[in-house]
């Protein structure tokens, strides 16, 4: 933990030589999800309520997932950038070193001007959970933060299996742009509202509503199954596959070289 | 301490012709060439030898040594070393080694270079006192003191390859694995990193295994030479024993007034214009004084020097000789 720290540091140290790329970026990252707050704004200055969601409780569904991702993205940036990774041959000079291939690829890169999107999302979750109508008793201030960790997992895991997956090809990667970036865009509404199939789909095949969609449904008060707070939990176990999956890919590396 | 036995490697490579409609092709069937990188390479290295890894591009030089250190695993054979096998226990095994790849820089590209050994140092788990007499040792010796506190992106080559050495020596490995060390330097660069190497090795028995190009590399570090050549090594023995082989020629440089005489059988002439004649002559046959003495009664010699034959054509000749 502490050489986590270290590395930290040195990212942060090495991030900070280009200041105005880096305050440029972190303000970009900033602009860029106001626009998809602005985006459920104009949308809500039309309508009253989608699918039955008002606009606090959207931005406090909003809000969640952009922190999850943000957070994510910041610090499993490595995973993210792994197929950079295996082209310059980074790899082989990590696994030159007696650490964890995982802990290492933590570690190349740290992506700090994603706070730009977390501060985003910080104030619209302000905003909107004192306006969302829900009475934050201890059930449901535990709900959220399920919600937040749960979140982080699942976004984790999905860069971890795009990592995995560029092992074994760098063609077509951008198909897993659907499942993160797209869960990011997806996961601004609750997911019912996209219909029966795509909540069915982010329910069993990438768990995206275990985190969003059910414990926020507890949260709005629409549903008192005290199981769906704890769903989150569920998703995050979906890291384990996508871990696994992962090394094998290593082994496969290994094995094969180039 | 270094052992291996009938390592055995082979890549599958993507194969496709040229041409669109190929590799539309290729999208739908992809045809795969399968490639032996490394076929049943067996040697031994002990304690503090020096060794010259030598072979042309594509001969299986970075495979051998990314198997060494751990990165690749072999499809059949052993390889022991310091009593581990790298690829099982690669943690273990990677504290006791150094690497330097020549073309892959270890250091944080936009950090001072110290900030970057004090990370290796806590990678390594290495004691304070360790990492503070080895880190005074090393910028003594590679002469590193005034750029420690340079970000690496803004030093020169030279200046970061003599800290990329020092980087993979901070945590005291017993074998360091050169991967093209003096790839790109100056001529005052490459002596510094060979004088270093070869200290190293005398004061500390560090075993150093060096690929390389450079022929000056190898004749200025390494006693014994591997060469290897379509996965296979091909010979293993000393540079002496090389120069042996094919010392026997010489190439005599004539500067010269005169016609020059018919020249006996075993001489032949490479270069001759306008008074100046490169000849090369096998020694055992035709002796330089006889040379001399017959060149100086036909024409008036106004020089002549007499060189053995560079390293570098002798490992030419012995590519072709194993065609590789």
């Amino acid at each position: 933990m502490k050489l986590y720290l270290k590395y930290l540091s040195m990212l942060l140290k090495s991030q900070m030589q280009y200041r105005i790329s880096f305050l440029m970026t972190v303000v970009g990252q900033f602009l860029v999800s106001s626009s998809m707050f602005l985006g459920i704004w104009f949308m809500f200055s039309r309508f009253h309520s989608v699918d039955g969601f008002g606009f606090s409780e959207v931005l406090l569904c909003f809000s969640v997932i952009l922190m999850a991702f943000s957070t994510a993205e910041c610090f499993v940036r490595g995973f993210d950038r792994f197929p950079h990774l295996i082209r310059t041959g980074e790899l082989d000079r990590l696994l030159v070193r007696p650490r964890s291939v995982i802990f290492q690829v933590l570690t190349s890169n740290v992506e700090f001007s994603r706070l730009g999107r977390f501060a985003q999302a910080v104030l619209v979750l302000c905003y909107a959970l004192p306006s969302s109508g829900v009475i934050w008793t201890w059930d449901k201030i535990l709900t959220l933060i399920m919600m937040l960790a749960g979140g982080i997992l699942l976004f984790s895991a999905l860069f971890v299996l795009y990592a995995g997956i560029s092992f074994f090809t760098i063609e077509g990667l951008e198909f897993m742009n659907i499942f993160t970036d797209g869960g990011r865009e997806f996961g601004s509404y609750p997911l019912s509202i996209y219909g029966e199939g795509i909540l069915k789909f982010f329910t069993y095949v990438v768990p995206l509503a275990l985190v969003q969609y059910y414990p926020f449904l507890y949260l709005t008060g629409r549903s008192g199954n005290a199981l769906y707070p704890f769903l989150p939990l569920a998703a995050g176990v979906f890291i384990v596959p996508c871990y696994l999956f992962f090394r094998l890919g290593l082994k496969k590396y290994q094995s094969t070289g180039s | 301490m270094i052992e291996l036995n009938k390592i055995t490697k082979t890549f599958r490579v993507a194969k496709r012709n040229a041409g669109l409609k190929e590799s539309v092709k290729a999208l739908f069937r992809k045809e795969y060439e399968e490639i032996r990188a490394l076929s049943e390479v067996s040697f031994t290295i002990g304690e503090g030898e020096m060794v010259g890894y030598i072979g042309p591009n594509g001969a299986g030089k970075s495979s051998t040594i990314k198997i060494m250190s751990g990165v690749l695993t072999p499809d059949a054979g052993q390889c022991i070393i310091n009593g581990r096998c790298p690829w099982k226990e690669r943690k273990a095994h990677v504290k006791e080694i150094g690497v330097v790849f020549g073309q892959r820089s270890q250091l944080w590209w936009d950090a001072p270079v110290l900030d970057s050994f004090e990370l290796i140092r806590d990678i390594y788990s290495v004691t304070p006192e360790t990492y503070q007499k080895n880190l005074k040792r090393l910028t003594e010796m590679l002469d590193i003191g005034e750029i420690r506190k340079t970000p690496v992106r803004q030093l020169s080559l030279g200046q970061r390859m003599r800290c990329e050495i020092a980087a993979s020596l901070l945590h005291d490995p017993k074998i360091l694995f050169l991967d093209e060390p003096t790839i790109g330097l100056d001529a005052v660069s490459k002596i510094a990193v060979r004088d270093f190497i070869k200290s190293i090795n005398r004061e500390k028995g560090t075993t150093v295994i060096l690929t390389t190009h450079d022929m000056q590399d190898i004749e200025a570090l390494t006693d014994r030479i591997l060469l290897i050549g379509k996965g296979k090594i091909l010979l293993d023995g000393s540079l002496e024993e090389l120069k042996g082989k094919y010392s026997g020629n010489k190439l005599i440089t004539v500067e010269y007034a005169g016609n020059l005489p018919a020249l006996p059988e075993n001489v032949a002439a490479l270069k001759n214009l306008d008074g100046h004649a490169e000849l090369m002559a096998d020694m055992s046959k035709m002796p330089v004084s006889g040379l001399i003495s017959l060149l100086s009664e036909a024409v008036e010699v106004k020089d002549i020097s007499v060189t053995g034959e560079s390293i570098d054509e002798m490992v030419v000749r012995l590519y072709k000789e194993f065609e590789i």
